[in-house]
């Protein structure tokens, strides 16, 4: 009988975990934390003299390397490196960090869009007191927009992404395509390279809420807009439409591979030719040459398709690192940050890992532009990267609830890339049902 | 002697009583700690609401209210009731045939078998279902060697009709041989008399499966139904899991538990959140407790 009651108990134990998982944090939520530097003038020099262990949360794959430097240069900083997961994985469980109050990152990694969740709920320490105000020049303004509110400074901006082109050239010649400039380019692109193989495709989309919202930016939508509790949110404005007009002819004509991003069938696929081209940030590479390295010269960069063939920019991804205000030694943490976001020694490990630059400097420097990378064949895709980071963009800003946008874009927008259907109908469900939440959630919307 | 004893004797009750507090003492303060205290704090919780702009407030019963009309919640469940009423009486019908098979003594290498069928259970729930993930893999998983093989798309263990059943197929992988011990471990405990008398009597193989074991195993049939309406109701690693390889046809609630889950840690609503788990708990703990009625009942007829 032993091994039924264990197994018994085990259930029990396994529904016991999920309700006290919520209840801790539910617990938490309504305590609150207040940690955050006490007295303003810490001196971050002196407390990276004084050591420390600090934990850091990233999953860029530097950010080994970058650590070694760093223990290098402070011996009596003992940074632990933690992968908690890539994206919405790590947010949800730095989220669970923050509600429990404890378990949490000194500092962590957090992407754009997840920012001005985590700074609206009062869980990031501002580092202005520590004179990160200053650094204000040494950033692209997008970027530095992305990390500030006002004057309070909520993290400093790592890598950017300006949206590029990724193609595999040797697909592209073996089946005699041109690298479009044009969206109506990239859809004849699309039909001439599924009718010639019907095995490959111009692109994978299962539907991914950063990739949508990054569309949706190019085509100068504003489906967002945010100012303090009031939300306004309209995702069948005039870039909104735009942007799902055009791709609902990839979509009802299956022209896009079935594979969802990131997974092992998706890298497999970038590796042997099925997904032909991705729209995505210029951070790509260093993921590119680190997972998907059997590729190796197949790939080349050119600058993102456009509607009317003009360049057009847009953010995808990118992000930088912040310092939670449940680290107990947050005047180290903001050390070890300075160093790992603004010197020369780190941001070239990042560079040299394939990283794309948000400093100023290094976007414009000519060592920069002048890298040959192996990886894409000798190609000098620094100067299309860096040409696409200067390309004019609209204004853009996420939801103060960004996070759990993203989370349910799969049972809204998602619904239309499963049923091949109007993406249009998708995006308005996705608005219903953020409408929803914003109101619920004490926000104005669309009021 | 005898008097004084009588005198002390009323004394002598809250003594005792106090004494065993001692033995029950640490079982009752963890038992208070680990089970009634979150139980009693989920309940607290569900009777407010916390915004992100706003803060805390009291708001009664309106998150029970909201359950009983949220759709999603609703859908979730029927589903799960859906995969209890299929994958339950398939899972417990092959794990019973598995038990009187070894049980039969007419199996060459029954030990093995046991074994065989009963590792999947060891295997950790999460590394069970990311193996079925690439066995599932429409594009380079074995579904998709299948599929290449016979030249036309056979099966789709990812589309929107069949996900359910590819889960029933995991969880099912998963418990058979769980189960099947429960029951094996009920008909060893048959005396050996009784089939003796049935073989004096001239029954045959099938006529002492129903007429002797099927009936003896019936409380181990019952607690295994239990064990299993729990589980089902309670599915959530099987389908989290896969929804990075299914994203649109899992959705974030796919299942009560997926919900609980996904709005307590991507939306933030611990209260509401808090407010569906109860409500599944109740239910769970209902239909539960008719099973184990009906079956002790059927049991003592």
């Amino acid at each position: 009988m032993n091994p039924m009651r264990t197994a018994a108990a085990k259930r029990r134990a396994l529904a016991g975990l999920a309700v006290s998982a919520v209840v801790i944090g539910a617990l938490t939520a309504c305590t609150g934390s207040d940690g955050g530097p006490t007295s303003a003038d810490t001196d971050i020099d002196a407390a990276l003299e004084a050591g420390g262990t600090l934990t850091y949360w990233s999953w860029t794959p530097q950010a080994e390397a970058q650590v070694a430097a760093f223990e290098k240069a402070y011996p009596k900083v003992d940074v632990e490196l933690v992968n908690a997961g890539t994206g919405n994985d790590e947010y949800t469980k730095l989220q669970n960090a923050i509600a429990a109050g404890t378990g949490g990152p000194d500092v962590a990694q957090v992407e754009y869009y997840a920012l001005p969740q985590f700074a609206l709920t009062d869980s990031l320490v501002d580092l202005a007191p520590y004179g990160f105000g200053d650094l204000e020049a040494d950033y692209t303004p997008s970027t530095w927009g992305a990390v500030t509110v006002g004057d309070a400074v909520y993290g400093l901006p790592q890598d950017s992404g300006p949206i590029a082109m990724f193609y595999n050239k040797r697909i592209f010649d073996q089946f005699g395509i041109a690298v479009p400039t044009t969206w109506d380019e990239y859809l004849a692109a699309a039909e001439k390279l599924h009718a010639a193989d019907p095995t490959k495709y111009i692109t994978s989309d299962t539907g991914d809420a950063g990739f949508t919202t990054t569309m949706i930016w190019q085509a100068a939508g504003h489906p967002f807009q945010a100012d303090g509790d009031k939300v306004t949110i309209d995702l069948q404005d005039a870039g909104s439409k735009k942007w799902a007009d055009t791709w609902n002819q990839l979509l009802e004509k299956d022209l896009l591979a079935p594979v969802p991003g990131w997974s092992d069938e998706w890298f497999k696929g970038l590796a042997d030719g099925t997904v032909a081209t991705l729209i995505i940030g210029a951070w790509m590479p260093g993921v590119l040459e680190g997972s998907v390295p059997d590729a190796s010269g197949d790939w080349a960069v050119a600058p993102a398709p456009s509607y009317d063939g003009k360049p057009a920019g847009a953010e995808n991804g990118g992000g930088g690192q912040v310092v939670l205000k449940q680290s107990s030694n947050p005047a180290l943490a903001a050390g070890f940050l300075k160093w790992l976001n603004n010197s020369d020694e780190s941001v070239k490990v990042f560079l040299d890992g394939g990283g794309f630059p948000s400093t100023t400097a290094d976007i414009s420097s000519p060592d920069f532009l002048g890298v040959e990378s192996d990886y894409f064949g000798g190609q000098k895709i620094n100067e299309v990267l860096a040409a696409a980071a200067e390309a004019p963009s609209s204004d853009w800003y996420y939801l103060p609830y960004q996070v759990y946008a993203n989370s349910i874009f799969g049972d809204t927008v998602g619904q239309a890339y499963a049923n091949k259907t109007d993406l249009n109908a998708g995006l308005q469900a996705w608005q219903d049902a953020l409408v929803e939440y914003g109101d619920k959630q004490g926000f104005t919307v669309n009021k | 002697m005898t008097m004084t004893s009588m005198r002390v004797t009323p004394s002598v009750r809250p003594r005792r009583q106090w004494r065993g507090w001692l033995f029950v003492g640490p079982f009752s303060a963890v038992f208070l700690v680990a089970f009634i205290a979150p139980v009693v704090y989920a309940i607290y919780l569900s009777l407010f609401r916390n915004r992100l702009v706003g803060g805390n407030s009291f708001v009664g019963l309106e998150n029970y209210l909201q359950v009983f009309t949220d759709a999603q919640f609703w859908e979730s469940f029927a589903r799960v009731a859906l995969f209890l009423a299929v994958q339950v009486p398939i899972m417990l019908l092959l794990a019973l045939g598995a038990a009187l098979a070894i049980d039969s003594a007419r199996l060459y290498g029954a030990g093995i078998f046991r074994i065989v069928i009963f590792l999947p259970y060891a295997v950790p729930a999460v590394v069970a279902v990311l193996m079925w993930g690439f066995i599932y893999g429409n594009s380079f998983g074995l579904a998709a060697n299948l599929n290449d093989a016979v030249g036309f798309t056979l099966v789709t263990p990812f589309a929107r009709d069949w996900v359910l059943a590819s889960i029933g197929n995991i969880v099912t992988w998963e418990f058979v041989g769980y189960n099947m011990l429960i029951f094996y471990s009920a008909l060893r405990t048959i005396p050996a008399d009784l089939y003796e008398a049935a073989e004096l009597d001239g029954a045959g193989a099938l006529r002492v499966i129903t007429a002797i074991k099927v009936p003896a195993l019936r409380g181990a049939i019952v607690i295994a139904t239990i064990f299993s309406i729990i589980g089902s109701f309670q599915l959530f690693n099987e389908p989290n899991i896969l929804k990075t390889l299914a994203p649109n046809i899992i959705t974030s609630y796919f299942t009560p538990n997926m919900y609980a889950y996904n709005l307590s840690f991507a939306g933030q609503q611990y209260n509401y959140s808090a407010t569906v788990a109860i409500v599944m708990g109740v239910i769970t703990a209902v239909i539960a407790y008719v099973v184990q009625l009906r079956g002790s009942r059927a049991e003592t007829r």
